[in-house]
């Protein structure tokens, strides 16, 4: 197993080989959580802190799971992303957090880069970001690669399987951490990423970016996608302006059940969540076999037991920081 | 500065350097009694109780002129205060700043004029004022410039925002044209630019940060070019930052529109790329720009388009820099390290780049001998005594913590500079010694 980093920050932290480590012991895991009795000692002694300054139900429940299944002492820390105002600093509050004493703190935050900060700010302490702003969200791209590999079957040894696949990302790219983290990783495995949306709903630049194409015309790319995976429009981000109406967004790239007819018949069809059906996917598309949405959910504990167990359960951190 | 002058019946010498100012470089020392050059000549001797500043292998010149500098007193005396920023510029080399209007309350009347010019009584450089174009620098009505323009105010401007409307920025420089004072823009389209973390680009797509588009502030550069050739009022652009505005200004002032224009130390050595790490010390606003930009700007500066080097000092508390990158304010600690900047950075000779920092500044606001002032003239006897002495090859380390600010905003720590200003000279008075402000 290679080195896997202090942090996890970004999909940019993670390399093929580290992904592939992640996903392998992501299978030891959700063996684990198919059992009577879901627990393992592997975090015992632990404390992991979830620091959420956004709301949010699935992520922090999964996380939160997760710690407590490898045994971790979990605390919660809430705070409206009003917490600045009631007067104390992002800053002092990871220094509260720290002299505490933690293993690991999980952030979400509604600002892009806060992760990186505080991983500035803390000694001996991993920092795991469950979303920042319009910029990373890892674990939710790492379960996306966790279910695609689990639903095109054919064993779970390597990362064989994403050497060419075809991934289109549809909708509001511009505002989505998901879809940034999605295609770093899909990229770093060797898939072949599409990106669907108006231009308004694109990133103002796409230098860089691993991307093999960008079109405006969901249906003339369907019949070569192998993985779908669609995006909400963020209405609390302000997204309502960069596209005229929703009838308007949906007409031209909604998944509907038509739509859905012109993927391959064993297409994957994915949604970080919260669906708005109707929306982005229409109900009866987020109900087919081929729409892993619920798997996504039930895989996000496991990968994250994954990511707090190569972060902190190894031995090799403190060796690092104390050998 | 007339009742001040029986205080300062002593003389200065400073010997051994090379004077350089617009007329030219001469070796030369220079005696100053009772705040005026006396004398300018070769092995000149020093008198009983004469200071001497020795200017051994270094420039004596025109005390620097900041066209753009935020001193926060009053309203923000957390971050500065005119005392520990008139300290600053003078350890910076500058004998004359133009504070900026945006402060609590704005310095858009009379009565907040008078109060900035009382407060900076016995400063450690000269403070002229910009006055807001606008009340409450709202952007709706027009301030009292005649009233301002009576105290000696010289430049008006909204400095923190632009003047959004086209039709109110046309009144206020057909007004301008008869008071002949000098508008002042600070050029962001606010429905381009609102909400904007930093420059629109590749990084701020990677990072995922909202961005502020070029043309955020190219459109207010062309329409207020547009403005001044219709008018005949005078803009003085803020800050440019973009190839593109400079490509305006240069279009616009080979055709013979008024405008002039300066560009900040930042923007000349400092890229978008600087706030991969989210760090909000390298939030500023106009932002960090691509390094196609970086190099217009260094192009401006060396063909003239940009007439200044104009520090938008922008002092800002500790706790407010450690915001996430989106909530903190913009802005940037300036005026210790200009100079430094430009002789590092720059590759111009020593003479332009004082151009840039000195006399054409002093023209801009006014403050020169040809405007009834005191500033940026040539260094010959019976001019006031505002002098900085620089060894242009002296190399030193910038420590947020040892400079006169009192924040700690520089995004060049750590940063080895090329240029020091050793000696300051603030109308015959001494302010700076071997780098050590006096008072």
């Amino acid at each position: 197993m290679s080195p896997f980093p202090t942090h996890l920050l970004s999909m940019d932290d993670l390399d093929a080989e580290a992904i592939a480590d992640v996903l392998s012991v992501t299978d030891s895991f959700a063996e684990v959580g198919r059992r009577a009795n879901p627990k393992v000692p592997a975090l015992r002694g632990r404390t992991v802190a979830t620091l959420f300054f956004e709301d949010s139900t699935r992520t922090r429940m999964s996380f939160e799971t997760a710690a407590k299944r490898m045994s971790a002492d979990v605390l919660s820390f809430s705070a409206g992303s009003s917490s600045v105002k009631k007067g104390e600093s992002l800053r002092d509050t990871i220094e509260t957090i720290q002299a505490i004493g933690m293993d690991a703190v999980i952030i979400r935050h509604g600002s892009s880069g806060v992760p990186a900060r505080v991983a500035e700010w803390v000694d001996h302490c991993a920092v795991v970001n469950a979303g920042d702003g319009w910029h990373q969200h890892p674990t939710q791209a790492l379960l996306d690669l966790y279910t695609v590999r689990q639903s095109l079957g054919g064993g779970d040894e390597g990362t064989e399987a994403f050497d060419g696949l075809r991934v289109t990302i549809v909708g509001d790219i511009r505002h989505s951490r998901v879809a940034r983290s999605q295609i770093t990783a899909y990229a770093a495995l060797g898939a072949e990423v599409t990106l669907v949306a108006p231009a308004t709903l694109l990133p103002p630049s796409l230098e860089g970016w691993p991307i093999t194409g960008v079109s405006h015309d969901l249906d003339s790319v369907l019949a070569d996608t192998d993985v779908i995976s669609l995006l909400r429009l963020q209405a609390e981000r302000g997204s309502g302006a960069y596209v005229p109406t929703m009838r308007e967004y949906s007409a031209g790239y909604s998944l509907t059940a038509r739509r859905a007819l012109q993927l391959p018949p064993d297409a994957i069809i994915l949604h970080p969540g919260p669906m708005v059906r109707g929306g982005e996917i229409a109900s009866e598309v987020a109900e087919l076999p081929s729409a892993r949405i619920t798997d996504q959910v039930g895989n996000g504990v496991a990968v994250r037991m994954a990511v707090l167990f190569l972060l902190l359960g190894q031995g090799t951190r403190e060796a690092e920081l104390h050998g | 500065m007339a009742e001040r002058s029986g205080l300062k019946s002593r003389e200065v010498v400073v010997r051994g350097g090379t004077v350089v100012d617009a007329t030219g470089g001469r070796r030369a020392d220079v005696r100053v009694i009772d705040g005026r050059v006396a004398e300018v000549g070769e092995g000149l001797d020093a008198g009983r109780g004469a200071t001497v500043l020795d200017a051994g292998d270094c420039v004596v010149a025109p005390g620097l002129v900041d066209l753009h500098t935020h001193l926060r007193e009053p309203g923000r005396e957390e971050a500065e205060t005119i005392e520990s920023g008139t300290r600053a510029a003078a350890l910076g080399g500058f004998t004359a700043v133009v504070a900026m209007p945006n402060t609590e309350p704005p310095l858009d009347s009379a009565e907040s004029v008078r109060n900035v010019f009382a407060l900076a009584e016995g400063a450690l450089a000269e403070v002229a004022v910009a006055g807001a174009i606008t009340v409450g620098r709202a952007g709706e009505r027009l301030a009292p410039m005649a009233e301002l323009a009576a105290l000696g105010v010289r430049l008006f401007t909204d400095d923190g925002d632009g003047v959004q409307s086209a039709g109110l920025m046309r009144r206020a420089l057909q007004y301008a044209t008869g008071l002949g004072v000098t508008l002042g823009q600070h050029c962001e389209d606010r429905s381009l630019a609102a909400g904007g973390a930093m420059h629109e680009g590749a990084w701020s797509s990677r990072l995922g940060l909202p961005g502020m588009p070029s043309e955020a502030e190219e459109v207010m550069v062309a329409r207020d070019i547009a403005l001044s050739r219709a008018t005949g009022g005078r803009v003085h652009f803020l800050h440019l930052s973009t190839a593109g505005s400079i490509d305006l200004v240069r279009r616009a002032r080979a055709e013979g529109v008024p405008v002039t224009a300066e560009v900040a130390p930042h923007h000349f050595t400092l890229t978008d790329g600087c706030t991969a790490g989210y760090d909000p010390v390298f939030k500023v606003n106009p932002p960090l720009r691509p390094q196609e930009d970086v190099d217009a700007v260094k192009a401006a500066l060396a063909d003239g388009t940009a007439d200044a080097i104009a520090t938008d000092h922008a002092p800002h508390a500790p706790e407010l820099k450690d915001l996430p990158f989106d909530q903190a304010p913009p802005g940037m600690l300036g005026l210790q390290t200009a100079l430094a900047l430009a002789v590092t950075e720059l590759d111009l000779p020593v003479a332009h780049i004082l151009a840039l920092l000195s006399w054409q500044p002093a023209s801009i606001a006014g403050l020169d001998p040809a405007h009834g002032g005191a500033q940026g003239g040539p260094i010959e006897p019976g001019g006031v005594a505002n002098l900085c002495v620089i060894d242009p090859r002296a190399t030193w380390t910038v420590d947020p913590t040892a400079l006169a600010s009192r924040s700690r905003n520089t995004p060049y720590a750590g940063r080895t500079l090329t240029g020091r200003v050793r000696h300051t000279v603030l109308a015959g008075e001494p302010v700076v010694i071997d780098t050590e402000a006096q008072r």
